[in-house]
């Protein structure tokens, strides 16, 4: 009895209308519909949500306000006294930092190429978004499938503004990622043969989609550590990085960590440093909730940024559209595509559907937004903001009883947690911020702007142009992840180590900063968010 | 349609603090003014970080949970397993084998459960925690794989069990040994990857790697979807 009497009362008329809509096919929008949509709805599209950056190498470039700020603040070391002449409290030949499903790769075959490697991560080793992912990862390793195939449908997807070297570098690589993480015994979704089962994903004209059950990203992530732990590599936790350093000539040349237990800073030294410190979610674009991992607040932008990366599409975001909006616990919480693609409908508060339920991720979203801002047809709940619902128990009279227990278990326990049967009772969605489209630009080895240092997995940006494709993020991450690990380990080799260290890059920041008036008070990277729940 | 919210009292730490009812552990700390660090990392149940220990007011019974996926009662004395240490077994896939003699030198351990199912009790999974380490005893890997599998690795199980099994890590050897060994090699994907490596197909992709945009959109516009 979580669902209240109010929305009980409501819960009637998508019962009524239930009946009636099996079976029944609701239009798809045309070309023109889907534009208009997009243009008026779409947070991507709302201008004042976003403002011009007025700071750095991309001076200029538009970025969403929430970002902007993080953009436009201080270094936390503004006032901090550092000794960088002192003898570094870490010494490597690489840097990672983010210890998530790209950091882990980049580590892997670092170290495998002979390099001394360490992993410094904000929270635990695999507390991530790769730990979240639960539909898939995308590789042509069909017969009927090719990497040509597959590079179509990434480039397809991305609007063609994807960098076509580092599409390319995804797709033919994807095999071979599958194949590692095969030999590692990584648990897959397989045939009696050993045959991978494949399945569709939004804009796949193959059926690619390799899962792990609904546990992709954590089987990934969870093997991965495994064998980091396994290799005997260092990993150091609650130890997130706050500033890039730089070596005179300005090559990247290690970072300066901050203990998040003691509060101490520390400094490690390094040849090469590869940013893997994923999305930013957690910014809350225009105050939309979050699907992502608590530390997704895009540390290694601003990190990368003020040492002179550049990025790319930064302004690019992608938000799903069913996110849990009620039971209030589940707010943002990601409820999986698999859903719509079984067949479960948006309703409005009348029961009445109002957009096709397969239609694009940022189409979707948008209907969704429309349905409850502009027509006002949204079902409003007690904690004050409005929502849809998501037919549910309508999986059960079209396919069978037993099929939400069958195909959506975490789902269904995940609901049932917080007292929503949602084999009974529909599910109430809004769109949920999910995943940064750009980030920083790199190329085919994940190397950035900058000497030595390299950015791998939701940091980077340029793959996936300004749509990612669902089961192509988890490629990515392990794509570069590998291939900066490799290339700063082959880097690293035949390099003396940095011999003075600097932060001259963040007090160019500063006064760059002060000159266009533009921080105000704030700092960041923010490496956590403040939650009060008030 | 906001309507009052009820608030209960909850006790962190032995500290009563009056909280809205419809929080979570997690973000009942939150309200009451913490900065979570340690024990908070995806708010979805799917890391296991937030593993948490409570006791109703006036009940003996000690419960437990992942903090993301409960919601407060009053009542609630509360206190967070921020870390508890467990021992994972290091080794080289390549070198072992799925084997009961291989198993147990990195888990003798298991040998020593008591049958108690404390573990059982505790996972918030709802796993047969106790079942697969039987099935690892065994040897029976494809077994352990397979009901161990929904483990977000908490350490719940851990934190209860007399015998001092590492019940997550252990189960995640027998996965990776069931995959590598158990489960067979999917049957064309050494093919493919030799075929990129050899740079076989180089030249279809190179094809439209090099192609303008207008050419591009048109093959996609066109592209056959398979069934
Ligand atoms: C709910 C959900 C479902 C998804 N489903 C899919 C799917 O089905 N298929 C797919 O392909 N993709 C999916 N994605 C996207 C994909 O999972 C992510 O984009 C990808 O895993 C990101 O990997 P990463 O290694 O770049 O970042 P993460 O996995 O997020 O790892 C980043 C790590 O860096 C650490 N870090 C952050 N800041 C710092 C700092 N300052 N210092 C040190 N460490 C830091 C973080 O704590 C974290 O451990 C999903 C994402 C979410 C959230
Ligand atoms: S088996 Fe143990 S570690 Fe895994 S989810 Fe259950 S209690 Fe947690
Ligand atoms: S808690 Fe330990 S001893 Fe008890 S059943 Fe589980 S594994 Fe065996
Ligand atoms: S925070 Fe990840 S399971 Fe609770």
């Amino acid at each position: 009895m979580t669902y209240t009497p109010q929305l009980r009362e409501l819960m009637k008329k998508v019962e009524e209308t239930r009946p009636s809509r099996v079976g029944v096919h609701f239009p798809r929008m045309s070309q023109e519909e889907r534009q208009d949509v997009l243009q008026k709805f779409h947070p991507d599209y709302i201008e004042d949500g976003f403002r011009e950056l007025k700071v750095g190498v991309n001076k200029g470039s538009r970025l969403p306000n929430e970002m902007a700020d993080v953009f436009e603040s201080y270094s936390p070391l503004r006032d901090v006294e550092l000794d960088l002449t002192a003898d570094p409290d870490y010494d490597v030949d690489v840097l990672i930092i983010g210890g998530g499903g790209a950091g882990a790769s980049a580590a892997l075959d670092a170290h495998a190429a002979g390099a001394k490697v360490m992993i410094a991560t904000k929270l635990r080793f695999g507390d991530a978004n790769t730990m979240m992912a639960q539909g898939g990862i995308q590789a042509a390793d069909k017969e009927n499938d090719s990497p040509a195939i597959h590079y179509l449908d990434v480039m397809g997807g991305g609007r063609l503004e994807n960098v076509p070297e580092l599409a390319r570098a995804l797709v033919m690589d994807a095999p071979l990622v599958i194949k590692w993480l095969e030999d590692m015994g990584t648990m897959f979704d397989k045939k009696e043969d050993g045959t991978m089962i494949t399945n569709h994903g939004g804009g796949t004209s193959r059926k690619r989609m390799h899962a792990a059950r609904d546990y992709t990203g954590a089987e990934i992530m969870r093997t991965l550590r495994d064998e980091v732990y396994n290799q005997g590599i260092n990993v150091v936790e609650f130890a997130a990085a706050v500033e890039v350093l730089l070596d005179e000539n300005g090559r990247a040349a290690g970072a300066v960590l901050y203990n998040l237990e003691t509060e101490e800073y520390l400094i490690a030294r390094a040849k090469t440093v590869i940013i893997a410190t994923g999305g930013s979610g957690r910014l809350h674009y225009r105050g939309f909730p979050t699907s992502n991992h608590y530390g997704a607040t895009a540390d290694g932008l601003i990190m990368g940024y003020r040492a002179g990366a550049k990025t790319i599409y930064a302004d690019s975001i992608q938000y799903h559209p069913t996110g849990g909006a009620y039971p209030p616990q589940l707010l943002g919480l990601l409820v999986t595509e698999k859903t719509r693609g079984l067949g479960a409908t948006p309703l409005n508060i009348k029961g009445e559907q109002f957009v096709y339920h397969l239609e694009t991720r940022d189409v979707e979203s948008s209907a969704i937004i429309r349905e409850c801002e502009e027509r006002g047809m949204g079902v409003p709940l007690p904690t004050g903001i409005t929502a849809v619902w998501l037919d549910s128990p309508i999986l059960e009279l079209t396919h069978g009883e037993g099929t939400i227990e069958r195909q959506l278990p975490a789902m269904l326990r995940q609901f049932q947690r917080f007292g929503v049967d949602i084999r009974k009772e529909p599910m109430l969605i809004y769109p949920t911020l999910h995943y940064q489209n750009g980030g920083l630009l790199i190329d085919g080895n994940g190397h950035s702007a900058v000497e030595n240092l390299y950015v791998a997995g939701e940091a980077a940006g340029g793959i996936h142009g300004t749509n990612r494709l669902m089961g192509n993020s988890l490629l990515d991450i392990i794509v570069f992840g590998r291939r900066a690990g490799r290339d700063a380990a082959a880097k690293s080799k035949d390099m003396p180590g940095p011999e003075k260290l600097t932060l001259e890059h963040v007090k160019a920041y500063h006064r760059e900063l002060e000159e266009a008036g533009a921080a105000g008070s704030r700092v960041g990277p923010i490496l956590l968010p403040h939650y009060t729940h008030r | 349609m906001t309507e009052e919210i009820k608030m209960v009292d909850i006790f962190l730490m032995g500290k009563r603090y009056t909280v809205p009812e419809t929080l979570t552990i997690l973000d009942a700390m939150e309200y009451a003014g913490y900065q979570l660090t340690r024990g908070c990392g995806c708010r979805a149940g799917f890391c296991g970080a937030c593993a948490t220990v409570f006791r109703m007011a006036n009940d003996y019974e000690l419960q437990v949970g992942l903090a993301c996926q409960t919601k407060v009662e009053d009542g609630m004395y509360l206190a967070q397993i921020p870390f508890f240490p467990g021992r994972k077994a290091s080794f080289n896939l390549e070198d072992i084998q799925p084997s009961v003699a291989h198993f147990a030198q990195l888990y003798p351990e298991v040998y020593r459960c008591l049958g108690c199912s404390s573990c059982n009790k505790v996972c918030p999974q709802d796993i047969d925690v106790m079942q697969y380490i039987a099935y690892c005893q065994r040897g029976d890997f494809a077994k352990a794989a397979d009901i161990s599998f929904d483990c977000v690795m908490c350490g719940l199980c851990v934190s209860r069990c007399p015998a001092n099994i590492v019940h997550y890590n252990a189960a995640l050897t027998a996965r990776r040994l069931y995959s590598r060994y158990i489960a067979k090699p999917d049957p064309f994907l050494s093919e493919r990857a030799r075929a990129i490596k050899d740079g076989e197909m180089d030249a279809e992709i190179d094809a439209l790697v090099t192609a303008d945009n207008e050419k591009l959109q048109e093959l996609y516009n066109e592209r056959e979807i398979e069934k």
